[in-house]
């Protein structure tokens, strides 16, 4: 491979392999952990407890107390405890997970009010969505009024800086109490945590506007209504449809800790309670969930992109740069 | 410190500025008058400036750099408020932006999100024409332009000299009184930039409209301008206004003819006057580097 240099572009086929291999490098080390035994490997699984009346088939051991055990056997005569390297039981190997990621969905519930995976998910996904939903509509709005007009900026954005500093969760035992311990609350997580970000970033796109297509909107007779209408939100479209799509990402992340509040709900709570049985193939699948259907939505809504935004050559170029 | 001589009327050309000025005055300034506020203190960019225009005249503006030409035509646009002094288009004073003034910037400025058609169909929108008879008019000006297969092509589709073309054609559907011209060549290569001036010249010529054109570049001035108004910098104020003796209609051969070449002159001496010491010490004589080894004329 060439030398870095600043400032140099690839060719399409380098970009697609390099970043296929962003996804296969941390897999590889993943799999090298998991699969070569003098890699990490601290336990011992035992396979067969020998006279060792305390160690079980299947029970993992410090290496260092297994072997104590192991010279007392021997020294005694007694039949010899066997085991295998292993990890901790909180790294499973990829093929477990991997087919967590299908049997999760199969396996039913474990209480009888339990939900099945595809609900859990699903009832994350309505949560994500309201909260955006929400913040959305007040947030676009207001950001752009903002980035227009310097007095509405003036007497909001203040404020608004202020705000973003005080972190969500800490909002979460108000909520309960004002909004109950269901969806209301893992909502209002979830648009506090993006409203404010979000006024503020659009505010800041919609700044940046070229300036002198206002001048020359203003130059062909636009009044003050339809400049807005006409000429500031379609000339930021595109950046804020990109300013958006950021601020998605960001409400997931929220997630968690929104469904953490009151009842314990969605995805978190397949995930804490997986971890509870110490089902870690299906801790993983659950997280790696979140991220198939964050990146997934993201690339979709890049593929939208190309199509509401024909004359901006940038998101086009963007896209087909970083997606394979 | 004498200027070059200025090459006499002929008495056709003569005649013809007669005729001009006893057109209507469409564009009158008065005494206008630019301050601007800064940290440091006040800079006068405009010092009482005044001159009128008259309907279907091309009025070329230039100056050095600094000498507010394009503050004064912000100001004409409406897109600047003068510190004193009035701006009279057509007897009612300028307040604002309006549609009664076209204008065409440097930068294309075209709207990227709409097509051709769109973009030329703006100002029709925004003055309240319906869509179809906007879209009827909007196809005409493409078919003036030359322009009319691109009519559903996004701007940056277009090379540098279509995209001016299309906000020429968008600031004229208005039917403006007047076209204000900011430097609008000026990012455009000097093939096309010679083309377009050809091409605005015919355009002028179809159409009753009167046009003020900033540029720095001389000869563009010349080859376009029925008169020219040089201003000079620190603060900017009027130099001269020059008719221009050239006869229409103009050639791109006649840039090397006498009264081109006496103009030029002309305008020359008032822009760049002949050095009173500064030039020395802003171009300081060069030291010959010692490496070199070859001696060059």
């Amino acid at each position: 491979m060439a030398a870095l240099r600043v400032g140099q572009s690839l060719a399409p086929r380098t970009a697609r392999r390099l970043a296929l291999l962003s996804f296969v490098l941390p897999l590889l080390l993943w799999s090298a952990v998991s699969y070569i035994p003098f890699v990490w490997h601290p336990l011992i699984l035992i396979t067969d407890p020998g006279d060792v009346d305390y160690f079980q088939p299947g029970m993992r051991m410090d290496r260092a107390d297994f072997r104590t055990e192991v010279a007392h056997a021997v020294a005694a005569h007694k039949p010899v405890p066997q085991g295998v390297p292993a990890n901790p039981i909180y790294l499973p190997p990829p093929h477990a997970v991997f087919l967590a990621l299908f049997t999760a969905f199969a396996t039913p519930p474990a209480t009888q009010d339990g939900n099945w995976l595809h609900e859990s998910l699903w009832h994350s996904i309505q949560v994500i969505f309201w909260g955006f939903v929400i913040s959305s509509i007040l947030g676009v709005p207001l950001g752009i009024l903002c980035g227009a007009y310097a007095p509405i900026s003036k007497l909001s954005e203040p404020f608004v800086e202020f705000f973003r500093y005080l972190p969500a969760p800490a909002f979460g035992a108000l909520a309960v109490s004002i909004l109950g311990i269901y969806d209301g609350p893992k909502i209002a997580i979830i648009v506090i945590g993006t409203f404010f970000q979000q006024v503020l970033i659009i505010a800041n796109t919609t700044r940046k506007l070229d300036f002198s297509l206002v001048e020359a909107a203003l130059t062909l007779g636009t009044d003050q209504r339809r400049m807005l209408t006409r000429v500031v939100i379609p000339a930021i479209l595109p950046d804020l449809y990109r300013d958006q799509r950021i601020l998605l990402g960001w409400a997931w992340t929220y997630l968690i800790v929104a469904e953490l509040i009151g009842t314990t709900s969605g995805i978190t709570w397949f995930i804490t309670q997986q971890a509870r049985y110490q089902h870690f193939p299906n801790v993983y699948a659950g997280i790696a969930m979140i991220g198939i259907i964050g990146f997934g939505t993201d690339a979709l809504l890049g593929l939208l992109a190309r199509r509401l935004f024909p004359w901006e050559r940038s998101i086009a170029a963007q896209f087909g740069a970083s997606t394979a | 410190m004498t200027l070059p001589g200025y090459l006499d009327l002929a008495p056709d050309v003569r005649a013809r500025f007669e005729r001009l000025k006893a057109r209507d005055v469409i564009l009158q300034v008065e005494h206008l008058t630019k301050q601007f506020e800064t940290r440091a203190g006040r800079t006068l960019a405009l010092n009482d400036i005044s001159f009128t225009t008259h309907r279907r005249e091309f009025l070329c503006i230039v100056g050095p750099s600094g000498c507010g030409k394009s503050t004064l035509v912000r100001i004409l646009a409406g897109l600047d408020r003068q510190s004193a002094g009035a701006v009279l288009l057509a007897g009612k004073p300028v307040t604002g932006p309006g549609a009664d003034r076209g204008m065409v910037f440097q930068g294309y400025t075209l709207f990227p999100w709409l097509t051709v058609k769109r973009n030329v169909m703006f100002g029709l929108e925004m003055n309240n024409h319906g869509r179809a008879e906007a879209e009827r008019e909007a196809l005409q000006w493409l078919d003036l332009i030359g322009l009319g297969r691109y009519a559903e092509a996004y701007p940056h589709q277009l090379s540098g000299g279509m995209k001016q073309r299309v906000a020429i054609a968008r600031a004229l559907a208005n039917q403006p009184r007047i076209l204000l011209m900011d430097e609008p060549f000026s990012a455009l290569d000097a093939q096309t930039r010679a083309r377009m001036q050809s091409y605005l010249l015919e355009i002028w010529r179809k159409i009753d409209i009167t046009i003020v054109f900033i540029t720095h570049d001389l000869d563009e001035a010349i080859f376009l301008a029925d008169r020219i108004l040089v201003l000079k910098a620190n603060p900017g104020e009027v130099a001269e206004l020059i008719e221009v003796p050239v006869p229409r209609p103009r050639h791109p051969r006649q840039f090397a003819g006498p009264e081109f070449r006496a103009t030029k002159d002309r305008l020359e001496a008032l822009i760049h006057p002949p050095a009173l010491g500064d030039d020395a010490d802003a171009y300081p004589e060069m030291p010959r580097l010692t490496n070199v080894a070859d001696e060059v004329e």
